[in-house]
């Protein structure tokens, strides 16, 4: 259903130097798929989300191919992209305080998305707005109220409401609910997973928040949710989560996955397994593997030349390891 | 572990309320209540609860960056509670409070050397020399290198600057850190970095912690006891002892 | 709610009036000499005649009670009599405050209107020339002293005699360049930080329209601080064309102004300056409401 084939997205800082954030990717998600991107801050896993929708700043420049349902979205005529915006694909964004205008009433804000793909009466367009509401577990007397009235979990509930209230097709989730604490967190995702038959490609640096989807994909859709790995802009390995919990093969992927599972008994001071080192800054990123400088295994090979992505066992990896 | 099993701050029925609203509408908000509470030299305790539970009501207390209406707190055989203002001054080099996003709370125009120095300046510690060697020894004990003592905090990434924060809160030899939701703000890998050399840290340095934290994953191995809040008061007290 | 915030602020405007008016006559006080100072040189009038000038001026009582004696007449209208023109202010004032208001409330439409379509335009097409142009030109223009420039407008009108002096179009000429690129700045920065924020951006991403999003989102979010800077130019209503009137000539409050310092007209200058003061008052008042009727977040709290 979505198709990007080698995506290369750079900043220009106005000197006429260009940086590279996202260093070629190939992401393919197919109808009802759950897929995560997982990666530090930094990593370009936003700017990747963003790019999608063609919501990044002019000073971006994106090459590549993005592909959905069989119209090239880069190449969309504006008011194409904008009735594709919201209706097929919709976004959720990290911060809903942020992503809801505070002058205006919440219900409004999800009758407006509502409003702007279809030309339905006035009654029409409240009812569904309604709806996806109460979809998620908001009472529609809530829509009155203005976004600095409403809790954080409840600004995180509308802003779903107005991503599902057009039945999109897929469902970009920029690092959802990342700030309320672990219980809520896991509630709305689990939420999201629950209320909608679209395809969810979330962006996520806890890996935790992918286990929650995962068991909840499985459950009601049967599909196993797909991980992508991302280290300074590229894809170092990708797999199903379950598959990568137990085997994963990249030394990145094992670190972060191994890091936010519950590890030693209390009291006992047992070391957690970090990496050590910086994450990558891609304005020095060295002609070899961008993981090199922190890799506890790394080989003479690995500060030469960067390492190519091979298929092993069904994942995909980018390491001179394997 | 070793660890010195004795008390270094004990919390005695602590209570705080705040008044919410103008003076003509004003309401009292119970904050905490009777909180009672002890932490041991070298030991880790670790504060939990929604938010709006009074944890970090409490941390600012121990601190003495607050006033508890009621109760007393004790620090290594002292009643803070009772001592005269600028008595107490005295042991705020002894507890350091590490506050949220501690990354963004350093002055980005300071030097790393100016920003782990700028305490010791203050109470006037030994000469520009002695500083300048302590703010290295300082720096190296939080794991950064000495060329960054030169560097701007803002070229400084983010868990660089986590680590500048805790050379600064160490530079007084404090007895007690509280980190208050501290390393929320960094990525997992930067969170387990940085918990591992709070370990070192206090092996080294026989030092408590107050760790206040939403997500207890990455804490739970360095602590020795979990505290749960609740409106105020506390439900639950967990002691693990190895 | 809205009750108790307008009696409080009409309690902090009549607070402000009293400090205006205490401190505008404590200043004139401590300046040397008084009306009749000049008038004592003058050998062919007696120290009799003088001395009943002070006595009827009432120059001879003490500061606290001229202060009082210019409350209860303020309280009863009239604000004190001018010395020099032998009649109350308020008489002598109202016309000349309402020249000024007539070119200041003109000229400052014209600058709205000008700088309101401008600044957004330019806002809208960030980075382009016609922007960078703008930009560049309204550091230029902020650049020039005012009296510089009504001096430069004096003579190519002289010049042209494409404007009478002493009229209106002449003093409109000068005053709206000279508030002009101030607005226009803080329009297009307004705009501009309002078109970057997270919701704008999310309401793009929803497939809202442009037209919507600029209507409905970014204006009016940019309108918060331009309420406020609003609040001010009312404000300065009355104080900011004092100087350009005196250089083109425009019979308002400014050459009156000034001649009354001059002359230590007691009562004038304290007139005007707590006309002044009512304005700025109003001003802020006005864009408090402002706010208050566009954001509920002030309105609810």
């Amino acid at each position: 259903m979505l198709c990007v084939q080698k995506l290369r997205i750079s900043y220009s800082d106005g000197k006429g130097n260009r940086t590279a954030v996202v260093r070629g990717i190939d992401l393919h998600i197919a109808a009802g798929e759950i897929v995560g991107i997982l990666g530090e801050s930094g990593s370009g896993k936003s700017t990747l989300a963003l790019s999608i929708l063609r919501l990044l700043p002019v000073s971006a420049a994106v090459e590549g191919s993005i592909r959905f349902q069989d119209e090239n979205l880069m190449t969309l005529p504006a008011e194409a992209l904008r009735r594709l915006r919201g209706d097929q694909i919709a976004f959720i964004f990290q911060d809903a305080g942020a992503a809801l205008n505070p002058v205006i009433p919440v219900g409004r804000q999800v009758e407006e998305v509502i409003r702007a793909h279809r030309s339905w009466s006035h009654d029409r367009v409240r009812e569904q707005a309604k709806k996806s509401l109460e979809q998620v577990g908001v009472d529609f007397s809530i829509g009155e109220a203005y976004p600095h009235q409403l809790s954080g979990g409840q600004l995180q509930r509308v802003q779903i409401a107005q991503a599902l209230s057009c039945e999109p097709a897929l469902i970009i989730a920029d690092e959802p609910a990342s700030g309320l604490d672990a219980p809520a967190q896991a509630g709305i995702l689990e939420m999201i997973v629950r209320r909608t038959k679209a395809a969810l490609l979330v962006i996520t640096h806890q890996p935790s928040s992918l286990r929650v989807l995962s068991i909840g994909a499985a459950m009601l859709r049967g599909l196993p949710t797909r991980v992508l790995v991302m280290y300074a802009g590229q894809v170092v390995e990708t797999g199903a989560l379950d598959q990568l919990e137990t085997s994963a093969l990249h030394p990145y992927t094992q670190a972060l996955l191994s890091c936010s599972k519950p590890c030693g008994r209390p009291g006992q001071r047992q070391k957690l397994p970090a990496i050590e080192g910086q994450p990558a800054s891609f304005s020095r990123l060295s002609r070899g593997c961008a993981f090199e400088p922190r890799c506890s295994r790394r080989l003479p090979v690995c500060a030469e030349r960067e390492p190519q992505s091979s298929h092993h066992a069904g994942e995909e990896i980018r390491c001179f390891l394997v | 572990m070793m660890t010195d099993r004795s008390t270094l701050v004990e919390v005695r029925s602590v209570t705080k309320s705040f008044t919410r609203g103008r003076w003509y509408s004003a309401q009292r908000v119970l904050a905490l209540d009777s909180v009672t509470l002890s932490i041991h030299c070298g030991s880790t305790v670790a504060l939990v609860g929604a938010s709006g539970s009074g944890k970090s009501t409490l941390a600012r207390c121990i601190a003495q960056m607050e006033k508890p209406d009621g109760g007393e707190i004790w620090f290594d055989g002292r009643n803070l509670t009772a001592l005269a203002p600028s008595a107490c001054r005295r042991f705020r080099t002894r507890i350091q409070l590490v506050p949220q996003n501690v990354a963004a709370s350093l002055n980005p125009r300071w030097t790393a050397a100016q920003i782990v120095s700028e305490p010791l300046c203050v109470q006037r510690w030994g000469r520009a020399n002695d500083r300048l060697r302590r703010s290295l020894e300082l720096i190296e004990s939080v794991g950064l290198d000495s060329s960054t003592l030169q560097q701007n905090s803002s070229h400084l990434s983010g868990g660089q600057r986590t680590r500048l924060a805790l050379a600064r809160a160490l530079a007084l030899e404090p007895r007690l850190l509280i980190l208050d939701e501290s390393l929320a703000s960094l990525d997992l890998l930067l969170q387990a970095q940085i918990i591992n050399l709070l370990i070192d840290l206090q092996a080294r340095h026989s030092l408590a912690y107050l760790v206040i934290a939403h997500d207890m994953t990455l804490v739970a191995a360095m602590t020795d006891k979990v505290v749960e809040l609740q409106q105020g008061k506390i439900v639950r007290q967990d002691v693990y002892t190895c | 709610m809205l009750k108790s915030f307008l009696l409080r602020r009409l309690q902090h405007t009549l607070l402000l009036l009293t400090l205006v008016s205490m401190g505008s006559f404590l200043l004139l006080e401590l300046a040397p000499g008084d009306f009749l100072t000049e008038t004592t040189l003058n050998p062919r009038i007696s120290p009799q005649t003088l001395a009943s000038l002070r006595d009827r001026f009432g120059l001879t009582k003490s500061l606290p009670e001229r202060y009082f004696y210019w409350v209860r007449s303020a309280a009863q209208g009239e604000f004190g009599i001018s010395f020099a023109y032998d009649m109350p202010v308020r008489a002598l004032i109202w016309p000349r405050m309402l020249s000024t208001l007539l070119l200041t409330a003109t000229s400052l439409g014209l600058a709205w209107m000008i700088a309101l379509p401008l600044g957004v335009w330019a806002a809208a097409r960030q980075g382009s020339w016609p922007d960078r142009l703008l930009v560049l030109s309204t550091s230029g223009f902020l650049s020039i002293p005012e009296l510089v420039f009504a001096c430069g407008i004096l003579i190519i009108a002289a010049k042209t005699q494409w404007l009478r002096m002493g009229g209106l179009p002449l003093a409109v000429c000068v005053l709206t360049p000279v508030s002009l690129p101030l607005l226009l700045r803080h329009i297009r920065a307004g705009v501009l930080t309002a078109s970057g924020a997270t919701y704008v951006r999310a309401a793009r991403a929803h497939g809202v329209s442009e037209m919507r999003l600029w209507f409905r989102h970014v204006l009016p979010a940019a309108s918060h601080p331009l309420i406020s800077l609003f609040g001010l130019s009312v404000a300065g209503l009355l104080s900011s064309s004092l100087l350009v009137e005196v250089v083109v000539g425009w019979p308002g409050l400014g050459p009156l102004f000034l001649e009354a310092v001059g002359a230590r007209d007691f009562y004038v200058v304290t007139g005007v300056v707590s006309l002044s003061a009512i304005f700025l008052a109003a001003g802020t008042l006005l864009a408090d409401m402002l706010l208050y009727f566009c954001d509920p977040r002030i309105r609810m709290n």
